[in-house]
């Protein structure tokens, strides 16, 4: 025999507030997700554009959308595991000139400040510590946030001579350029 | 009204241009894929992708040029090796295009794409594809072979035809005077 039960009118008012609970209050996103995550980079090779990724990399991210000055980013890049664009290639960047990935194996970012640019639009400054390098680099970065998850596109231009990289006769930027243009693409869910 | 029996300006030129062209890329492209990386290295990559494509540019015009140009009929000799000739050239013709045509493919499948003489960027004929750029890197080699065989068959002939039968073959494609 069903019968109405004398607190369902309170169950839906309080299923209704858990449906306006994220949009009404401030969520703070916590949980990168790697498998809808990607590093990417593209260089220029005798004015080519040459794209390349990182395989495995470790991103943490804290994002209040309401309080975008207290968000904190960092992340870890395993350098073993890029691909520069071919497997000769691949071989040539572990090596003393580029990475020196028997010395320094990963690189390492941590951010210090966050600010608003307006839009979704924000700029992430930090250090960054690349074949035993420390610098400040200065990123942008949006988000789109969407079905409860956020993506985070940053774009960070670096020198990679600033950090030796491409050393000796790889110094010479009318073949390799100077610039390396990074693109980290984050997915990232509320934190509990 | 005489015949022609000289190759036209045109001809010539587009003919030592390109032949100039193509024995400066056989024994580059010979050279420079047995080196190890190097920043030399990618500068000659990068020269014999542009010199590459300058020839596949001058292919398209040539052979605009000789669909609306009769060339001159050949001089009379044995038919064997008037039908050598006529298939040497109708080969040369092919390769001209399928060897840089070959070439740019491989780039574009390899994730290279070229950007003739660092300035202008054309289209990749393929999306990125390791298996498809090592094909098109067999085929490259492959048909550049071939252009090399039928190159020094062809030299040899002219020099035969400039040396031994002391006929006009090599002079028609000379520049000079029109008879
Ligand atoms: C008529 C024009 C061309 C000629 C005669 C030519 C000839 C050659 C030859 C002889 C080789 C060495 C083959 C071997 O390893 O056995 C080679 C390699 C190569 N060619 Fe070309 N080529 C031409 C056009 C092009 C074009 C247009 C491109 C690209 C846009 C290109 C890209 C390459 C590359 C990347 C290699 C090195 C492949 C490897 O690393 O093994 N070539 N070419």
């Amino acid at each position: 025999m069903i019968r109405p039960q004398p607190y369902a009118p309170a169950l839906v008012f309080l299923a209704g507030l858990a449906l306006l609970a994220p949009t009404a209050q401030a969520v703070e996103y916590s949980q990168v997700q790697p498998a809808a995550s990607k590093l990417e980079f593209t260089f220029k090779q005798m004015g080519v554009p040459v794209p390349g990724h990182f395989k495995r990399f470790d991103a943490r991210l804290r994002f209040d959308p309401a309080r975008p000055e207290q968000a904190s980013a960092s992340f870890s890049v395993d350098l073993a595991s890029i691909d520069a664009g071919s497997p000769e290639a691949n071989a040539e960047v572990a090596g003393k000139q580029w990475f020196d990935l028997p010395q320094f194996g990963s690189a390492r970012f941590v951010s210090s400040q966050v600010r608003p640019l307006g839009g979704q639009r924000y700029e992430v400054r930090g250090t960054l510590n690349l074949k035993g390098q420390t610098r400040e680099v200065v990123a942008t970065f949006q988000v789109k946030e969407e079905a409860g998850r956020a993506v985070f596109t940053a774009t960070l231009p670096l020198k990679r001579l600033e950090f030796g990289v491409g050393a000796g006769p790889w110094g010479d930027t009318s073949i390799v350029a100077d610039q390396v243009d990074v693109r980290l693409q984050l997915l990232a869910t509320p934190g509990k | 009204m005489s015949a022609e029996t000289r190759y036209r300006g045109p001809a010539i030129l587009a003919h030592w241009l390109m032949a100039a062209l193509i024995l400066a890329l056989l024994p580059l492209g010979f050279y420079m894929q047995g080196l190890p990386l190097s920043p030399a290295k990618l500068q000659l990559y990068a020269w014999h992708k542009w010199v590459g494509m300058t020839v596949l540019l001058l292919a398209v015009l040539r052979l605009a040029w000789r669909l609306t140009h009769r060339p001159p009929p050949p001089l009379p000799g044995p038919a064997w090796q008037l039908q050598i000739a006529a298939l040497t050239h109708a080969l040369l013709y092919l390769l001209l295009f399928a060897v840089p045509l070959a070439g740019w493919l491989m780039s574009s499948a390899k994730g290279f794409p070229v950007v003739w003489f660092g300035l202008l960027p054309l289209p990749d004929l393929v999306g990125r594809d390791e298996a498809l750029g090592r094909l098109f890197q067999i085929a490259h080699q492959g048909l550049a072979w071939g252009m090399a065989i039928l190159v020094l068959l062809h030299l040899a002939a002219a020099l035969k035809h400039h040396w031994v039968d002391r006929d006009g073959t090599l002079a028609r494609m000379l520049p000079g005077p029109r008879p």
